[in-house]
């Protein structure tokens, strides 16, 4: 420790202003402060002890909450990929995880490495430190996409969003959106053949490394998500196995949002720590349940309103994104107007666009841009309020 | 029976070196200064020369906008420097002490106004909106006085006041004239002197800090709107008011508590307003690597030990600094030994017992706001202090003005700094505000 806090000590005054290698400035000081809590004490004139949480201890565990769901992620793509060539029997649980840790692990490093050198970038250019934000958008991004996405899609679009959707509103913090949604929103749109379900996107059919398996009749596949099943005109209801694989997460999917089982580990971290708010959480899926309920009583959908809550990315989407602090709504009140909405839209979407059959990513995004007007309408009574009393 | 307030908002801090009920007496230091920055919002001019003898109640500075409001010497003797920084900034007026405390004598008839201004003692009386020194030209609405400091490692006021009960009355009484006196006492305190103040309204209030905080407890009771005007003093100097009232002799004589993890045995010290405070941190505190703050760890101002005692401080508390603490990989230890509202930290599990050793280091980088509700937790008024701050830094004076911001003073936003993931000033920041917008109204 002392030798490292040495070298850093050491380091310093070349990347200081004047130094010889100052633009790598930012670099070195987010290694620091990674390494050690900074040293740096209160100023005159504000508060002389702090609390000891700071906004990298809670993106730190925002990432830990997510590790269930990727864990299980990788395993599942292992799984998906052994049943699509028919050797599900003859292939041992690690075998299916490292082969999934094989598909995704390149995800992950070219998602960090493209949003989190623009930080660097960013943050040299303005002179400020890293912003945290992108170590959770960087692991969330590559769990929300299909495993068959080629890296280069990936990375434009992760550019795309960090600089667009992010850097340019003034960083984390400031965004209106979420990041990790606005890159799959690029993905989506932009190269609708790689990102959509009716095709065999969702199962990886060739050999990594020397694992797993080239499936070679892809005809032979279905590869749909039972969303995409769902929307399409021959649906005739799940059957409990597949109620039960949706929960579990052995089912085609996004790599990180299949498992029920796993985000609900990820929801009791994030809910026991207080770093997403219960209201937000606990409205995305009463909003979902009871627009799914409606809609099947009107006769609209076969899908049951329990269906909807363990599907696709509901539930990733309603404990991961919907809770971000920084896109949603930051009056207590407007939390929970926010949630019921984002429930509702999701639903809306999955069951009367024929079109899309996942809906969660156009309601989070579509609230994002509505939370701000929520906050406004629970603000403005508090002001009212306060105008009021002054006239009485 | 008086009115109960419950606050449900707020967090106590249980911190290490509270001081015990037992008073101590502090050898005189030998010099004693009056800072003018200890009186916000006032613009100070001397009206003493070095060498010039005074006595207790003499004045060395008064106000430029209002002359009749005096700032006056605790101590009788010579005024040994008026200390000037750049621009010739007013930094201090200097007095040595003779020993003797010679006061000067005050006919306590007439305008308790007048009397108040001329005695030096109307300069600790504070207004809200902007949380200034105020103006004797107003009439306030209400004076509101908290009876109990809430904060961590602060003051005992009922502790303090024993034996000085009659003077207390006798300065609410004197108060009373002016305006409504509204008391805030806690649920804890049973001292008939607070439950049963004469001449003043009082109301009970139940719940962790900052139910102490003067600003809280007026939102709770009767909150200010645009255009009305508020006093606040603190409870100790209402007891100057009142030995005025009974004796026509000002006595700046505080009962401080100086606590602290960092204080060797701390306790209680009887102690002048402006006085050195060598003598009184000498032999009873560490002073390596330690924070001497004068006042309270959540609102004081980090000083030297060389420093004079606030003229506001009702403690002088000191904890480590902790510039050379060297933690590593904060982000994922579990840190048993720190203190934190999150659970990601484990002092949940310690219970509301164990005591903390807080330094002062900030213990993160400052982002921009990114948590919403970390605020709302501490603040137990009905303001949205993240909107408030957000319109104070973006400098929206109507929307300031919209969400509040008369009602509050950076102390309000202590908390609300400690708690903050972001760490942003909060405290500079409102203050800042209050100056940007007193500036622009006046």
């Amino acid at each position: 420790m002392k030798a490292l806090r040495k070298i850093f000590d050491n380091i310093k005054p070349y990347v200081e202003e004047g130094g010889k290698f100052h633009a790598f400035r930012s670099l070195v000081d987010g290694f620091e402060t990674f390494a050690f809590v900074p040293n740096q004490t209160s100023r005159v004139g504000s508060v002389n002890i702090h609390d000891a949480i700071d906004s990298k201890r809670i993106m730190s565990f925002v990432v830990i909450a997510l590790i269930p769901a990727l864990l299980f992620g990788m395993y599942n793509v292992g799984y998906q990929n052994a049943l699509a060539a028919g050797a599900l029997e003859s292939t041992s649980c690690w075998a299916m995880f490292w082969y999934g840790f094989l598909a995704v692990l390149p995800k992950i490093l070219v998602s960090y490495i493209v949003g989190l050198g623009i930080e660097f970038v960013v943050a040299q250019w303005k002179n400020e430190e890293i912003q945290e934000g992108y170590l959770v958008s960087g692991i969330i991004i590559p769990m929300i996409v299909p495993v068959t996405l080629p890296l280069w899609m990936l990375a434009l679009a992760v550019a795309f969003s960090v600089i667009f959707a992010k850097e340019i509103f003034g960083g984390t913090g400031m965004n209106i959106f979420n990041p990790a949604l606005i890159t799959r929103a690029f993905l989506f749109f932009s190269y609708p053949a790689a990102m959509t379900g009716d095709n065999s996107v969702w199962v990886s059919q060739s050999k990594i490394l020397g694992a797993g398996y080239d499936v070679v009749s892809p005809d032979a596949l279905s590869g749909a998500t039972p969303l995409g099943m769902a929307a399409q005109d021959s649906f005739a209801g799940f059957d409990c196995n597949t109620i039960h694989d949706a929960i579990v997460g052995l089912i085609p999917g996004s790599i990180g949002e299949t498992s029920v089982i796993a985000i609900a580990i990820g929801a009791v971290i994030l809910l026991w720590t207080g770093i997403a708010s219960w209201k937000t959480m606990l409205s995305v899926f009463v909003g979902g349940a009871a627009t799914g309920y409606l809609l099947q009583a009107l006769g609209l959908t076969e899908i049951q309103w329990y269906e909807h809550l363990v599907l696709g990315g509901f539930a990733f989407g309603a404990v991961f994104m919907a809770t971000d602090p920084v896109t949603s709504c930051r009056t207590e009140c407007g939390k929970y107007v926010y949630g019921l909405l984002i429930g509702f839209v999701a639903v809306l979407v999955r069951v009367l666009n024929p079109g899309y059959p996942e809906g969660m990513m156009l309601a989070i995004l579509l609230m994002n841009l509505f939370a701000s007007l929520i906050d406004y309408c629970f603000v403005q009574r508090n002001i009212s309020m306060r105008a009021k009393r002054a006239t009485k | 029976m008086a009115k109960v307030i419950k606050l449900r908002k707020g967090l106590d801090i249980n911190l290490k070196g509270k001081a015990v009920e037992e008073t101590a007496s502090v050898s005189c230091p030998g010099e004693y200064a009056l800072v003018p920055d200890d009186f916000t919002g006032m613009k100070p001019k001397v009206v003493v020369k070095e060498g010039d003898a005074v006595k207790v109640g003499d004045a060395l500075f008064v106000d430029k906008l209002h002359p009749e409001v005096k700032f006056v010497s605790p101590v009788s003797g010579t005024v040994s420097q008026v200390e000037r920084g750049d621009r010739r900034k007013l930094l201090s007026i200097r007095v040595k002490p003779d020993g003797k405390q010679d006061a000067k004598e005050i006919d306590v008839k007439g305008d308790i106004k007048v009397l108040l201004a001329e005695s030096g003692l109307f300069a600790f009386i504070r207004q809200r909106p902007y949380d200034v020194v105020a103006n004797p030209e107003d009439t306030p609405k209400a004076i509101f006085i908290s009876a109990f400091n809430s904060m961590p490692l602060s003051q005992n006021f009922e502790y303090v006041l024993k034996g000085q009960e009659k003077e207390f009355q006798a300065g609410i009484s004197a108060l009373s004239k002016i305006a409504k006196v509204h008391l805030g006492i806690s649920a804890k305190q049973t001292n008939s002197a607070l439950t049963g103040a004469k001449d003043c309204e009082v109301t009970v209030f139940e719940g962790p800090a900052p139910a102490g905080n003067v600003g809280v407890q007026i939102n709770h009771v009767d909150p200010i709107n645009k255009g009305e005007i508020v006093w606040t003093l603190g409870a100790e100097e209402v007891i100057f008011i009142g030995r005025l009232m009974t004796t026509g002799k000002v006595d700046l004589t505080r009962t401080i508590a100086l606590a602290g993890s960092e204080v060797k045995a701390p306790k209680y010290y009887k102690m002048l307003v402006g006085q050195k405070l060598t003598t009184l941190l000498e032999n009873n505190v560490n002073l390596e690597d330690s924070r001497v703050i004068n006042g309270n760890v959540m609102t004081g101002v980090k000083t030297t030990p060389d420093g004079f005692l606030a003229a506001h401080a009702t403690e002088v508390n000191v904890i480590p600094e902790g510039n050379h603490a060297d933690e590593f990989m904060g982000w994922i230890m579990p840190r048993f030994n720190s203190f934190s509202t999150s659970r990601s930290y484990f002092s949940w599990l310690l219970g509301k017992k164990k005591e903390y050793t807080i330094d002062a280091r900030i213990k993160g980088g400052e982002r921009h706001m990114i948590m919403s509700g970390e605020y709302d937790r501490v603040f137990p008024m009905d303001i949205y202090a993240g909107y408030l701050v957000k319109a104070i830094i973006t400098g929206d004076i109507d929307r300031q003005e919209a969400l509040g911001i008369y009602e509050v003073a950076p102390e309000d936003f202590a908390l609300a700094e400690f708690v903050d993931s972001s760490k942003l000033e909060l405290q500079r920041i409102v203050r800042e505000g209050l100056d940007i917008l007193r500036k622009e109204n006046a």
